[in-house]
């Protein structure tokens, strides 16, 4: 099967800045993928070669099997839903969404015809009248939705689309993109520096740092295992184990990570585990958050609210399960 | 409530402020008024008598035709160029980043904050060492350095304000240069255009100092009326032409400024 998006070894320098190194990405045709990185990771000049607004340094792009560089943004067949929206203040909503096939050179009735379905489509129907400025922030990533989708794109990039949304509205557009995803079976590409989000709405995750992909998977791999210290302390922010701590439990000398919801708090000096001390805790609603001290290595463990928790200050034995224990691939 | 302007200034604050504003104004209605008086050789207060004679006068008169539109002429297509060069350097400074940017940004500065005399000179000495002889295109020329700084600086006002993603947003959305140019670009700087546009004409429309250095025999409306105040002759001819100048001057200025202060409203609700 053609890939929807194929990078071999794609590098775009700028200047001495390595923005994306010899990245190779390989995006299946209707699956909903996730960029995930810190801010100049290099996730959105991933995104930015994929449109056509930066070229390669190196390498090659293919989208469903045609080559790619030096192909402009206006003749490839994918759209993108901008971080700001992008949405053009001197034409009412209608106009935005059927600018596409405006200049297109479809007719106007078709056009506004397909603009209204497209609007109904993101669940506002009858705005088409309005001016972006009279939309609250929420309606007006929805017309930059309806208006990237109107053109049939065989690739819809989303480019931190909920960035400036409130929580509330923001889980909304999680569950919407997702199951306007699945009914469209569009490929939705897909970048954010929220973990959270990258986890919740995408099929995969391509974790980024520093303009290099570190690990390729499913959110379920990503999060229960992660291949590097970076992956599992950006992802959840795992427990980054050194090697001779995990030698101790496992026997091998790699660097390791636990889940904070894996650590179980006991009672000092009752049971094998690891001795620590409660340094902090932190009241997040559903659950607790706890800072422990074992013998110099921080520790973080969450506990459901609610939990009979020691004082501040005082000695804990924490346990865990060996199977929850993660080995990374760094050695050393 | 202090805000709310319902407090009172003090009685000698508002005297003064009423002399300023007489100061300033009233010079402009005795130009006015002059234009009606009926005495043809100097000024005399009170006018002896009130006449709208001088408007069939300056109707009948060939040379003041010939100056207005000479001034028209010239102003049109200075405004013209200043519209061309100054949108696409505003463009090019607020795009891009390159080497040299900041300076380009100045030297197209330059000229207004040049004193006019300095500029006319240096246009003066510059067109007859390249022999070019003095035409109605080298006032244009002389008046285009000013007219498009008024564009210049009007257009790279909006280009800041307008979001450089909604360029891209166009071309992603299949919409090459220019369709984007046209279908985004030119309806979101095009009340800043207007305003820049209308201002350099009115600034055109009186300069004095750079054409009486760039001009050979023809005469734009205000070097005309300089020369008229020299001859006691039919005098108020020159105030009703004044007259003339005050409304093509003033409101296009008037407009222009009316055009950028709701131009937030114009490119964004526009109901």
């Amino acid at each position: 099967m053609t890939s929807a998006v194929y990078f071999q070894k794609v590098s775009r320098h700028f200047g001495s800045v390595r923005a994306v190194d010899a990245v190779d990405l390989d995006i299946v045709p209707g699956e909903f993928f996730a960029m995930l990185g810190p801010s100049g990771s290099g996730k959105t000049t991933c995104l930015r070669l994929i449109a056509g607004f930066e070229q390669p340094t190196s390498g090659s792009i293919s989208i469903f099997g045609e080559r790619a560089e030096g192909v402009p943004p206006y003749r490839r067949n994918v759209n993108t839903v901008f971080q700001d929206y992008a949405l053009f203040p001197h034409l009412n909503v209608l106009d935005n969404v059927a600018y596409g096939l405006m200049v297109k050179g479809v007719g106007k009735a078709e056009r506004q015809k397909a603009a209204e379905e497209a609007l109904s489509l993101v669940r506002l129907p009858g705005y088409g009248a309005r001016r972006p400025g009279q939309l609250s922030g929420g309606q007006r990533q929805r017309v930059a939705l309806a208006r990237a989708l109107v053109n049939q794109p065989k690739v819809l990039l989303l480019d931190e689309p909920l960035g400036a949304l409130d929580l509330k509205l923001r889980e909304n557009m999680q569950e919407e993109l997702k199951s306007l995803q699945k009914a469209l079976g569009i490929t939705f590409v897909f970048v954010t520096h929220d973990q959270g989000e990258a986890l919740s709405m995408a099929d995969r995750v391509a974790v980024f740092n520093d303009g290099k992909i570190m690990q390729i998977g499913t959110p379920e791999d990503i999060y229960q295992r992660p291949k590097t210290r970076f992956v599992a302390d950006f992802v959840g922010s795992s427990n980054v184990l050194p090697p001779d701590f995990v030698q101790r439990y496992s026997g091998q000398h790699r660097w390791g990570s636990l889940r904070p919801e894996s650590i179980r708090i006991g009672r000092a000096a009752k049971g094998d585990g690891v001795a620590a001390r409660l340094v902090g805790t932190n009241y997040l609603g559903a659950t607790t958050k706890l800072a422990l001290d074992a013998d110099g290595l921080r520790l973080h463990a969450i506990v459901p609210a609610g939990t009979k928790l020691p004082a501040e200050g005082e000695a804990v034995m924490l346990t865990f399960n060996r199977e929850h224990l993660h080995l990374m691939d760094e050695l050393a | 409530m202090r805000s709310d302007g319902s407090q009172s200034a003090p009685l000698g604050l508002k005297i003064a402020a009423a002399c300023g504003l007489l100061f300033l104004h009233l010079p402009i209605l005795l130009i006015f008024v002059y234009a009606f008086t009926t005495e043809e050789k100097s000024f005399v207060w009170p006018p002896p008598g009130l006449t709208t004679q001088w408007f069939a006068v300056t109707w009948n008169r060939p040379d003041v035709w010939q100056a207005l539109s000479l001034s028209v002429r010239v102003a049109a297509i200075s405004t013209a160029i200043a519209l061309i060069l100054g949108t696409l350097c505003a463009a090019a400074v607020s795009r891009t980043k390159f080497f040299g940017r900041e300076t380009i940004s100045l030297l197209v500065i330059l000229p207004i904050a040049l004193p006019g005399i300095i500029t006319g000179i240096a246009l003066r000495s510059a067109f007859s060492l390249a022999d070019i002889p003095f035409s109605f295109w080298t006032i244009v020329l002389g008046h285009a350095t000013f007219c498009v700084v008024v564009v210049y600086n009007n257009a790279v006002a909006r280009f800041r304000r307008t979001s450089g993603s909604m360029i891209e947003a166009s071309m992603d959305l299949g919409a090459d240069g220019f369709q984007t140019f046209r279908h985004v670009v030119l309806p979101n700087i095009a009340t800043a255009l207007l305003a820049g546009g209308m201002l350099a004409f009115a600034l055109s429309f009186d300069e004095v100092i750079v054409t009486t250095f760039t001009a050979g025999q023809q005469q734009t409306v205000p070097i005309w009326m300089l020369e008229e105040l020299i001859r006691p002759r039919q005098r108020p001819v020159t105030n009703v032409v004044a007259m003339v100048v005050v409304l093509v001057t003033l409101l296009p200025i008037l407009f222009a400024y009316y055009l950028t202060r709701d131009g937030d409203q114009i490119a964004g609700s526009g109901k």
